[in-house]
């Protein structure tokens, strides 16, 4: 739905060059609510203003909905006609809302309309309608300056659905939400990517905001995409940082004594009792030294850190019964412990 | 005498009133000019900012008597005289573009950026981000703008009197000062102070009234609060009368 390919942008100032964006490849499948997770600097926001060409890409293309609008873009630094109509089908949602002070909540979500180009009526019984789909049908006349901060994110959700857009960008939309107020709106976005079949691309800083509601998601690092999957492929990847980042999970290595094992729960495997079979069938007592598992689209996923009795030699069996069960086996601190034996010889 | 300030009355306010009108009209669009070819504007042209930035500069350092003169020529192809309230109206208006628009640049800057960008990123038009962004957004600083362009317009039409236009000023100037009538000359300038405060006070009303709806926060919850906290103390003498029982 949104690929980008050698997406390049070079900010020059004073005859400085900044590489913002240095030869980005995304690729958003239709459907997908996918999040781009970096830190402040490291390209995302110039990224996601790329996908619209708010700002224009130095080199590369961005292809939306199978339109090249690197192509519409022309050579000026002016939107051309093709370039805005191509706009208006992408919704974009943004952190510090950008609302209009001088109009009614109302008259917000019906602004794209009369860019449009709809009749009053029309524009009128498509705003109620939006504004009753984010739960502010009781607010159309009130002014943004009367809203909370999380009402005025639905109305900018309400302004960016109006075109109804396949796409919608939001561009940090829950930074400045307190963490409820997060949530609501992340629940709000999931349930317009179900009801809508809306393709959201997101941006943010916070992990779980990708841990809530993304299907996939990017780790943008000084303008390059450094990983980038579904989180069940990032999961899988034992050396993900984002996995590591998004489930966290602690604890000692294996030693002479212990065998540290990392299970990764993803899919049907998840929802079967697995530990508690193991315990029982083996007869071996279980420490949990770290659990990170949340609901991750519909499915549960994470990571659990283990710990069995024995060295490693003494649990291949029940590790292999894990391995059975469909989960990933990752054995901790294998080679540090030879590396450990080979330092104590020398 | 009072036939007299009623007509000079009413040439103060057909003066100002027509060139108000025509400095709006051209100095609005040239402050948003101003704004939009700047460095990073939509229509960015370093060159026509410079000029119109000049030209704007120039104008208004123009000593208003001065310009009235210069302009003696372009009034008579205008207006077909250099005499009178309609002789006046054009140098008054011509002096008053370049300063409304200076006024307008700095209201229409004030406007936040985001929202530009969120109407381009619905594919908006430089047109639409003026007509529904740029204006409507900082209404309440041009509506101020405004009421600050008519009192300086009053006050240049003082000098209006030297072309024949008649006017307060003119009768504060001529008969007042030059004639030693002192009781008119106050009149006259009672008169102004009273005309301008009546007209600062109805731009701010207006200014005051739109932004009110823009940042309700100002003014509506505070009395809010106020009320409050009223009707919380209204119940406090009763809590206090079994507080101290329980207090020593």
């Amino acid at each position: 739905m949104i690929t980008t390919t050698g997406l390049t942008k070079v900010y020059r100032s004073r005859g400085r060059e900044v590489t913002a964006l240095d030869g980005v490849d995304l690729h958003v499948r239709e459907g997908e609510v996918f999040g781009v997770i970096g830190q402040s600097g490291a390209g995302k926001s110039s990224l996601i203003r790329c996908v619209n060409l708010l700002e224009r890409p130095t080199a590369g293309t961005v292809t939306v909905a199978g339109q090249d609008l690197t192509a519409l873009a022309g050579p000026g630094p002016r939107a051309g006609r093709e370039l805005r109509t191509a706009r208006s089908r992408i919704g974009m949602v943004f952190q510090h809302f950008n609302l209009l002070s001088s109009r009614t909540v109302q008259d917000n979500v019906e602004l794209p309309l009369e860019i449009l180009g709809k009749s009053g009526a029309e524009r009128s019984r498509k705003a109620l309608e939006l504004l009753d789909l984010v739960g502010l049908a009781d607010q159309a006349g009130a002014y943004p300056a009367q809203l909370s901060g999380g009402q005025k994110q639905r109305v900018g959700i309400a302004r960016a659905l109006a075109g109804d857009p396949k796409v919608l960008l939001s561009d940090e939309a829950t930074s400045a939400l307190d963490p409820e107020t997060t949530r609501s709106i992340l629940k709000l976005l999931r349930d317009l990517n179900r009801q809508l079949g809306l393709t959201v691309l997101l941006i943010t800083h916070e992990m779980d905001v990708v841990k809530s509601v993304c299907d996939s998601a990017a780790l943008m690092e000084r303008g390059r995409i450094v990983e980038s999957g579904t989180v069940g492929e990032l999961l899988a990847d034992p050396g993900s940082e984002l996995a590591a980042a998004l489930f966290p999970v602690t604890g000692a290595v294996s030693g002479d004594d212990r065998t540290v094992v990392d299970v990764t729960f993803q899919g049907e495997a998840a929802t079967r009792p697995v530990i508690s079979q193991l315990s029982r069938t083996y007869n071996i007592d279980i420490s949990i030294l770290g659990a990170a598992i949340d609901t991750v689209g519909g499915l549960q996923v994470g990571r659990m850190r283990i710990e069995l009795p024995g060295r490693y030699e003494d649990n291949v069996v029940p590790i292999g019964f894990l391995r059975e069960q469909g989960l990933q086996i990752d054995v901790l601190g294998r080679e540090d412990v030879a590396l450990a034996r080979e330092g104590a010889v020398k | 005498m009072q036939p007299l300030l009623a007509q000079a009355c009413w040439d103060t306010l057909y003066m100002v009133g027509w060139s108000t009108l025509i400095a709006v009209v051209g100095g609005l669009p040239l402050g948003i000019l101003l704004v939009l070819t700047d460095r990073g504007g939509l229509l960015q042209n370093v060159v026509a900012n410079k000029v119109i930035g000049q030209v704007v500069n120039v104008a208004r350092s123009l000593p208003f008597i001065i310009l009235m003169v210069a302009l003696m020529g372009f009034t008579r192809t205008i207006t077909g005289t250099t005499i009178g309230v309609e002789a006046a109206i054009v140098p008054l208006a011509i002096g008053a573009i370049p300063f409304f628009a200076r006024l307008v640049e700095t209201a229409v800057r004030e406007v936040d950026g985001g929202l530009v960008e969120a109407v381009q990123a619905m594919g908006g038009n430089t047109w639409t981000i003026v007509r529904k962004v740029l204006v409507p957004e900082s209404l309440p600083s041009l509506i101020a703008s405004a009421t600050t362009t008519v009192v300086a317009l009053i006050g240049y039409s003082a000098m209006a009197g030297t072309v024949g236009a008649g006017g307060l000023g003119d009768i504060a100037i001529r008969y007042g000062y030059q004639r030693f009538e002192t009781g008119l000359m106050w009149i006259t300038v009672a008169i102004l102070a009273v005309v301008i405060s009546l007209i600062q006070l109805a731009g701010d009303y207006a200014a005051r009234g739109l932004h009110r709806r823009g940042a309700h926060s100002g003014a509506g919850p505070r009395l809010r609060l106020l009320r409050e906290r009223q009707r919380a103390a209204a119940p406090a003498p009763e809590a206090g009368k079994r507080e101290p029982a329980k207090t020593p």
